[in-house]
């Protein structure tokens, strides 16, 4: 089923806030392997000038992939979840998040368009913090694919 | 913000240190704990062999954060990679065995940009294919 193209621009507004912590931080790096002190040493991370330890740069996505699902399980847009794959992502950072932050995410549908049979819904997530600061953007590119024939 | 690399010191071509990261079934575990994501092709390969993939594959975004240590253990800081984004191209496959899989990440500094910014290309390969596409980092350089 072709998604509805109506939903281009459509802006989903920030949810409850996220809060980071520390020992989340610390649960991330370790599920990926990383060792690096900056993401485990608040002493280590305060010596590179930041108030506590930073994320890894792809924590980003924890935080928005909630408010993206917001927009992606709308039934009116008629995504498939069985058949989506991850086709692309792309992080920008302003500063990397940190323990303690408290992070809100806006998310507005950039793109929908169809190619070979296949649906691709391109989503831009907006972190700021509560008081409004910009810290990253996540945009996430999922490709529907369509039912073989 | 304070990498430890200065930008004085790269040039375009300059090779950043390769690296070969280990993925097995716990990994993908504790991935799915980490970052909330439990879809299931990630670790029920009953589902994943259902929906036609040879086996369980890693999260994309798993190999996505696994690619750019490269990266950030070069450059000093992690808070210097300012832009960072890929395609994901290839699954990876993970056997349901002892050994996992790795992958294999190497990088290179591709131009130098306003600003003691630098741009970086990062392949990725699992079973000497790249799993990766158009995988490349911004950097920010004292």
């Amino acid at each position: 089923m072709a998604l509805n193209p109506e939903f281009i621009g459509r802006t989903y507004p920030a949810g409850p806030s996220y809060v980071v912590g520390r020992e989340k931080i610390r649960e991330f790096a370790r599920a990926i392997g990383d060792l690096n002190p900056v993401f485990h040493d608040p002493e280590v991370a305060q010596r590179l000038g930041y108030s506590d330890v930073i994320a890894p740069p792809t924590f980003a996505i924890v935080v928005s992939l909630e408010a993206a699902n917001a927009a992606l399980f709308d039934p009116d847009l008629g995504l498939d979840f069985a058949r989506v794959v991850h086709g692309e992502q792309t992080f920008s950072y302003a500063r990397p998040i940190c323990a303690g932050d408290e992070l809100v995410v806006t998310t507005v549908i950039e793109n929908i368009r169809s190619m070979a049979g296949n649906d691709m819904i391109t989503t831009k997530g907006t972190i700021t913090t509560v008081a409004g600061e910009l810290v990253a953007t996540a945009t996430s590119m999922l490709v529907s694919r369509g039912a073989d024939e | 913000m304070t990498s430890t690399i200065k930008f004085a010191d790269v040039a375009v071509g300059t090779e950043l240190p390769p690296a070969r990261y280990p993925i097995d079934r716990l990994t993908l575990v504790k991935y799915a704990g980490a970052s909330g994501d439990f879809n299931t092709i990630h670790w029920n390969e009953r589902i994943a062999t259902e929906v036609g993939l040879p086996n369980v594959i890693a999260h994309g975004m798993l190999t996505m954060a696994t690619a750019v240590r490269v990266v950030t253990d070069w450059v000093g800081d992690p808070g210097a990679v300012i832009e960072y984004g890929v395609r994901f191209t290839r699954p990876v496959v993970v056997p349901n065995d002892d050994a996992g899989v790795f992958l294999e990440v190497s990088a290179k500094v591709t131009e130098l940009l306003e600003g003691n910014r630098a741009k970086i290309a990062i392949t990725a390969k699992f079973d000497d294919q790249t799993v990766l596409g158009r995988a490349q980092a911004i950097v920010q350089l004292t």
